[in-house]
């Protein structure tokens, strides 16, 4: 898919919490240190941090590299699994913190782990339109997993915005995009639940493997490109091995997922993912440098973009904290102070 | 009585088939087997399936299937005898030909165990021992293998590695069986370092979770050439039971419904262990493949590991064992597993088991339920031209 008009990344801005859970305290709790650790440690909001005020300084970051004024945003939306409220939206909190209010849109998107690259899409088509100049995409969440489930390894926080402009002004500009769906509930929740479920092992081969794989390939035979023209790709990460496998599966080396790759030092960012990934890879791309973003949401499906870098890249990747930067702003803490974080110890 | 043979095999590849229910894989290998038979009509459907209750919501299989494979309205029954449920439903099978009062019979063994999470299909599979006296307690159906596998090495002398040789053999005739789910070899280094399910037990020693149809078509063996080339005739069928929970037995290390049940195949059939030139045997763990040599006389007790370490099991061994996979390589897809192990003895019989192919005139197969609590024994051969 191609928007009318040509347009691209003008900023994206990266956050993730600095609190860290080591995955070796969770198997030290629950399976007495024995348990096989799918990531080295996973990101922990704060007390006072939630998916609206992490979003808010990813915005920030975005609007500090793209150099534009939130009046000129014309849509703010927020991509989560954790939105604070089920009516009410988490973007127009951020539409207003930032200053993009009141002529902008907002509204909240869900589809699992995609719902900011459902957002991206969105904004894509908005400013593709000519409908606006630029409308700003985010992804973000502070996943919750249920105490001694699989997932409590890697369940956590963080994100990254990004603001879709005209080519002329990106950073990176947009060749194509394809988005891939069935209806596969491999992972969902229900109102009234407060943890989700998920189907084990169905959730790797007939979900993020069939998905990610039909809509990469799709859109590599609409691009007319193989692997060997990427100079890097980030595929959504819930553990090491799944981008790994995925990638392999796809014919992109572990050299070319590399940069994007922060699953194992930060845990899987769900909504954030993916998006949170290309920041990284952004951070040291080069002019020339095409880049794969593929997500995959539980539900089912994948959106895969074609980027690729433009000269404007090097004087703005510095106009705000890398991600790396965020990663190694780490404070470890014990699975005692991650409950209390995260709200689980019920006072009586 | 009269003689049975079987004349048609149909069975399902073994995996995680997320795209077939219970009922496709059924209608899979049935139409597969009544095909291979060139029969369109049978008489009786016996099914064997432990989990499709607590898994998928779903008893009354014999009319479902039946139904959904359009056999008619011929008497049709689920038998259940925990993971050897689908022998069960051979050894009925076999007794309404043999008795005369059945002619063409379909045997279906059918199980599906991924349409829920691994711990509720866990927690199911325990169904196979002492509800009260077992399971109660909180042992999971590895956990009370372990215990026999732990008291084995105590008083054989054996230590884990040496177990080896039975998950490496599987995983050695499973690259060749189309049909099996695990088609790469492993190494006694990767058998070493393999996670705990339940120590001893590591994810090596134990069969996996999995989908799987199988189904043998029977008939009377004076008329299986007016069907197929290559009918194979039963010779032996043995069923015995022991004292369902493990602590009830007076040896636990001597299977000995496996070990009656041999016996009185062997005695049915007329021959002895140095007859039968494969044994499809109960491997859901490498400490019931050692016992089932020993229960079966190829081994004297205790001495089923070293059997294997002489490397007697393999297809170039004096008795190769899990020739297509086994339980191990193949899978264990529980109430069909005993049917899958009568249609690869088929396969050898007829000369039709490909890379896998031994000298093969005599077969037996032996499916355990539990952890020991039935047995049923089958020896099979290639029926000669009258």
């Amino acid at each position: 898919m191609k928007p009318a008009r040509d347009v691209g990344i003008v900023g994206y801005g990266a956050y993730v919490p600095r609190y860290r859970l080591p995955a070796s305290e969770v198997s030290r709790v629950w399976m007495e240190g024995r348990a096989a650790l799918p990531v080295e440690e996973k990101s922990v909001p704060g007390l006072d941090e939630d998916t609206v005020t992490m979003a808010i300084e990813a915005a920030r970051n975005a609007l500090a590299r793209g150099g534009v004024a939130p009046e000129a945003l014309r849509a703010v939306w927020v991509g989560s699994e954790s939105h604070p409220y089920a009516v009410k939206p988490t973007s127009t909190i951020v539409a207003e913190a930032i200053g993009a209010t009141p002529q902008v849109s907002a509204a909240d998107w869900e589809f699992a782990c995609k719902a900011g690259t459902e957002a991206l899409q969105a904004a894509i088509a908005f400013v593709g339109s000519g409908m606006a100049d630029y409308a700003m995409a985010i992804g973000m969440d502070t996943a919750q997993a249920r105490p001694g489930d699989a997932l409590e390894y890697t369940a956590a926080a963080g994100g990254a915005a990004y603001i879709v402009g005209p080519r002329e002004e990106s950073l990176a500009y947009l060749e194509g995009s394809y988005s891939s769906v069935t209806d596969t509930p491999d992972f969902f929740r229900r109102p009234y639940q407060h943890y989700p479920e998920h189907g084990g092992r169905f959730t790797g081969r007939p979900s993020y493997f069939k998905h990610t794989t039909s809509a990469v390939r799709a859109l590599l035979d609409e691009l007319g490109y193989t692997p060997g023209d990427f100079a890097a790709a980030v595929f959504h990460q819930p553990n090491i091995k799944f981008p790994q496998r995925v990638a392999q599966m796809l014919g992109f080396s572990k050299e070319q997922i590399q940069a994007g790759m922060l699953v194992p030092k930060v845990g899987n960012t769900y909504a954030g993912s993916s998006l949170l990934g290309l920041t990284a890879i952004l951070d040291e791309a080069k002019p020339g440098d095409r880049v794969l973003l593929a997500s995959f949401g539980s539900g089912a499906g994948s959106d895969a973009f074609s980027f690729v870098v433009t000269d404007l890249i090097k004087e703005r990747q510095a106009l705000a904290p890398r991600t790396q930067a965020y990663v190694a702003r780490r404070k470890p803490i014990d699975y005692a102070s991650y409950i209390r974080y995260r709200k689980k110890l019920q006072i009586h | 009585m009269r003689d049975v043979s079987i004349i048609g095999i149909g069975q399902t590849k073994v995996g995680e088939h997320w795209h077939r229910s219970l009922r496709d894989l059924a209608v899979d290998a049935i139409s597969a087997a009544l095909k291979d038979a060139k029969v369109e009509r049978v008489g009786a459907l016996y099914v064997g399936n432990m989990l499709s209750g607590e898994l998928t919501a779903q008893e009354h299989l014999g009319a479902l299937l039946a139904d959904w494979a359009g056999l008619g309205s011929i008497e049709a029954v689920k038998v259940e005898a925990a993971c050897a449920s689908g022998a069960a439903a051979v050894r009925l099978g076999y007794i309404g030909v043999a008795s005369g009062i059945q002619d063409f019979v379909l045997v279906c063994g059918v199980e599906k165990m991924t349409d829920a999470d691994a711990e509720t299909t866990t927690a199911a599979w325990s169904a196979a021992v002492d509800a009260d006296y077992e399971a109660s307690h909180g042992p999971s159906f590895a956990a009370i293998n372990a215990l026999l596998m732990r008291r084995y090495m105590y008083e054989f002398g054996v230590q884990r590695q040496d177990f080896a040789p039975f998950a490496v053999n599987a995983h050695q005739n499973g690259v060749n069986n189309p049909c099996a789910m695990f088609r790469s070899p492993i190494s006694a280094e990767a058998f070493e370092k393999a996670r705990m399910i339940a120590d001893p037990i590591s994810l090596l020693d134990a069969a996996p979770i999995c989908d799987g149809a199988a189904a043998v078509v029977l008939c009377p063996s004076d008329r299986a050439r007016e069907f197929v080339g290559k009918p194979v005739r039963i010779r032996g069928s043995a069923m015995a039971t022991d004292r369902l929970a493990l602590h009830s037995r007076s040896d636990p290390l001597c299977l000995h419904a496996a070990q009656v049940s041999a016996q009185k195949a062997y005695q049915q059939a007329g021959v002895g262990p140095h007859d039968i030139n494969a044994l499809e045997l109960h491997d859901a763990f490498t400490v019931m493949a050692a016992l089932s040599l020993e229960a079966c006389g190829f081994a004297e007790r205790g001495k089923g590991v070293r059997l294997a370490q002489e490397g007697e099991i393999t297809l170039q061994g004096r008795i190769p064992i899990s020739t297509m996979g086994g339980l191990k390589a193949r899978g264990h897809p529980v109430g069909a597993t005993g049917v899958y192990q009568i249609v690869e003895l088929v396969e050898q019989l007829r000369g039709e088991a490909g890379a896998n192919q031994i000298d093969c005139r005599l077969g037996m197969a032996q499916s355990i339920g539990g952890s020991g609590a039935t047995a049923i024994t089958h020896i099979l051969e290639a029926q000669e031209e009258r």
